[in-house]
């Protein structure tokens, strides 16, 4: 195959299925699904839709869990850069960076539900001292009708995320001088970033932000742990209706999936509105000369809210540990009676069994990224192809367009043609999602690579594959590794494609956690949720500790 | 029309259309020509059209021989030229008797092979230095493998990209001397671009003043 034709065979592999998957969502939402004989189009699925009591609540739902969500962890993250960026507790933020991202959001849901829930450990540390509870007090504060903790869980898992894009943006951004000149002009810190550096990074981590705002509306494993039930966000709703026995219900599934698509392009839509709305009052903040953005106060505050955001994922994870030995626990005792392996050994036969068939997926769907992202950048760098701005939009859209609006399209086609859901598709599917990643987490360091090197390499008589496999893929070890442990976690967190398109049979540490949800054991959500973030973890491990080993004898790689 | 050296006849260089560099130079065997100009003037670009690394919206039009040959057609790998930066580019994740290994013709095998590393480590008093990580290396030792390596490949003739203005005045003379020297007994054509009128005096030979 010629590597000139990899990009576009890549998106083709990519967009293929996203749109053919909506086109598969739509055609039943206007009556058309040949498979149970309805070809007659009409809008009674909408009719029925309309019909259903809980509809205006998980609209409303959707649209302030997505939006609050977004707007609070990019104000979390644009402060905590303003005001924190080169110090050391900012250090110590991008240290703890990629294994917050790293955790599963599964994980991370079912920590901060461990810790803030009636019966959770903040209540237990509470108690009976300050609150004179000796039982669990009878408050819903998971899965609130509000979805507030569906949102806090939403942010603790979207803050590390956008640090991170906010990261890659800085650097190019020249934001240390910008800051520099600002301040020096009589600006305190805040005041100064926001001015001069916020809207050129602004600029470039746009559409990360549209994505976790589309994320946030259209999420269905994080809103099955964390969100209300009746009723539920109207992602969760589209899964239930899809899972129905009845396939008629997939009519109404389709047409809820199309409305949340709709509601996605009007929150976008929204978000450029209000995109518009702040510019026009920073430039008017910037023209009246006030130098003050509440400096120290400001400072103190995003430190405290991306401090808790930070520690809470910690936290949780630290309390799923203990849950998963724990024997008797009584209310409100903060340690338990007794630890055992008891739960471990319980359901360690169910847990070896997922956790092979999720390694298989992951392993799987990593490499066929990892391949398809250094042809695509070999293939840009031999034909000196850019990617255009175009091309950065066709690549985000697979995390644009809501898994929910697409993936039942896509087993709706699965289901006409007659192909059975199972290991293979499941894999083709998380290439879809992995993809992206691996490929902004690889381009970067792949194109920042001394070109230099390849012309030295071609002048000794090396053709182009020999520079590849000889020079640039060993000197990018750390950068190729680093972005299959993204791949990877990435894999091992999906649950509504491989829930989907696995038709159901086949199970991931994931979906099995995240299937826990419902019932109440404490202790299978916690070794479960333990399992699921360690296998998103261990690969961070060896991406940072693999290099070191291979290149010990090789100082010129270890400090790049 | 077989004259040895390095030819370019009536080189032009365009992006998108706009003149970029214009020059015609006969560089023989064994001889230095130095190309001088202020940053901007092209002196990479010319570089680039002679090593074939040049891509749209760059043109190259005019001619190239080296030894007769046209290199228009060929890709990078296939021109024979040996090129030395600014910097070393010593491949990192390589050993430095690696780095020299990496140009060998494939032809030399075995014992063959290795004493052919020992002898170019040798040549330039590095003895011993085959299984050292190139990053252990003082900036004149890097710039020796690198000359060593380069010349290893057996190429036809040699750039040089400003290669010395890392170095330190006294280091600068003598690894100058060194580069030239090797050159001369190998007898390769060499073209210089430099901003240092002191390496285009010491190479002895054309001047050519891009503007």
């Amino acid at each position: 195959m010629r590597l000139r034709a990899m990009p576009m065979l890549t998106l083709a592999l990519l967009l293929g299925p996203v749109l053919a998957g909506l086109v598969g969502t739509l055609a039943p939402a206007f009556g058309i699904l040949p498979v149970i004989g309805r070809v007659e189009p009409g809008v009674d699925a909408f009719r029925a839709l309309l019909a259903w009591p809980g509809l205006p609540g998980a609209v409303w739902l959707s649209m302030v869990t997505g939006l609050g969500a977004t707007v609070i962890s990019l104000v979390i993250v644009m402060l905590l850069v303003a005001c924190w960026s080169g110090t050391r507790s900012f250090a110590a933020f991008r240290r703890a960076l990629s294994p917050l991202l790293s955790v599963p959001h599964a994980a991370a849901a079912f920590g901060l539900a461990f810790l803030v829930a009636p019966s959770g450990l903040v209540v237990r540390l509470l108690s009976p001292w300050a609150t004179g509870w000796t039982q669990p007090p009878d408050l819903l504060i998971v899965q609130d009708p509000a979805g507030l903790s569906l949102m806090a869980g939403l942010v603790v898992k979207e803050v590390p995320f956008l640090l991170l894009m906010t990261l890659a943006a800085l650097g190019q951004a020249d934001a240390v001088r910008a800051e520099t000149v600002a301040r020096s002009l009589g600006h305190d810190r805040p005041a100064a970033w926001l001015k001069a550096v916020f809207p050129r990074v602004y600029a470039q981590i746009r559409l990360p932000v549209l994505v976790v705002l589309a994320f946030s509306m259209t999420v269905v494993d994080v809103a099955l742990i964390l969100g209300p039930n009746t009723p539920p966000t109207l992602a969760v709703q589209v899964v239930r209706w899809m899972n129905a026995p009845d396939l008629a219900m997939r009519l109404q599934a389709a047409a809820a999936a199309t409305l949340q698509l709709a509601l996605v392009v009007a929150a976008l839509g929204l978000w450029c509105l209000g995109e518009r709305v702040v510019a026009w009052l920073g430039r008017a903040w910037i023209w009246s000369g006030a130098r003050r953005a509440g400096g120290a106060i400001t400072a103190a505050l995003s430190l405290a809210l991306a401090g808790s955001a930070a520690l809470t994922v910690l936290a949780g994870l630290g309390v799923l540990a203990i849950w998963s030995f724990a024997g008797f626990w009584r209310f409100p005792s903060p340690w338990p009676d007794a630890m055992t392996l008891g739960n471990w050994v319980r359901h360690w036969p169910g847990v070896a069994e997922a956790l092979g068939t999720t390694i298989g997926i992951s392993a799987l769907s990593t490499f066929l990224a990892l391949v398809l992202a250094i042809g695509c950048l070999e293939a840009e760098h031999r034909h000196a192809l850019r990617l255009r701005a175009r091309g950065q939009w066709l690549l985000y859209l697979p995390l644009l367009a809501p898994q929910v609006a697409f993936l039942p399209g896509v087993q709706t086609w699965m289901l006409m043609l007659g192909v059975k859901g199972g290991v293979g598709a499941v894999v083709a599917a998380h290439v879809i999602f992995v993809f992206p990643y691996v490929f902004l987490s690889l381009g970067d360091p792949f194109r920042a690579w001394d070109a230099r090197q390849a012309t030295i390499a071609h002048s000794l008589g090396a053709g182009p594959d020999r520079v590849l496999w000889a020079v640039r893929l060993p000197m990018l070890l750390a950068p190729l590794l680093t972005a299959a442990a993204v791949g990877f976690a990435v894999s091992v967190g999906q649950y509504l494609p491989t829930l989907l398109i696995g038709g159901g049979r086949v199970q991931t540490v994931t979906t099995e956690a995240v299937a826990l949800a419902a019932g109440g054991d404490r202790r299978a959500i916690a070794v479960w949720a333990i399992v699921q973030t360690g296998l998103a973890l261990l690969p961070f491990a060896l991406a940072v500790g693999l290099p070191r080993l291979v290149w010990c004898n090789r100082r010129g790689l270890l400090h790049g | 029309m077989d004259e040895p050296g390095l030819i370019l006849q009536d080189l032009r260089v365009t992006l998108s259309g706009k003149p970029m560099l214009r020059l015609s130079a006969h560089v023989a065997p064994g001889q230095v020509v130095s190309v001088m100009g202020p940053s901007g003037a092209g002196k990479s670009t010319l570089l680039g059209a002679v090593m074939g690394t040049l891509s749209p919206p760059f043109a190259v039009s005019g001619r190239i021989l080296l030894d007769g040959r046209d290199l228009a057609a060929l890709p990078v790998e296939a021109r024979q030229i040996g090129i030395l930066f600014q910097d070393p580019l010593l491949f990192p994740h390589l050993s430095v008797g690696s780095n020299l290994a990496f140009g060998l013709p494939r032809a030399l095998r075995g014992a063959a092979r290795r004493a052919a590393v020992e002898k170019a480590l040798a040549d330039v008093g590095l003895n011993g230095f085959a299984s050292r990580d190139p990053a252990t290396l003082s900036g004149g030792q890097k710039l020796r493998v690198a000359l060593m390596r380069t010349l290893l490949a057996a190429p036809c003739a040699l750039l040089l990209d400003e290669p010395f203005s890392s170095l330190d005045a006294d280091r600068r003379a003598q690894i100058r001397s060194l580069v030239f020297e090797r050159a001369r007994a190998a007898g390769l054509p060499v073209l210089m671009v430099t901003h240092d009128p002191a390496d285009a005096q010491a190479a002895g030979g054309l001047v050519i003043k891009l503007d």
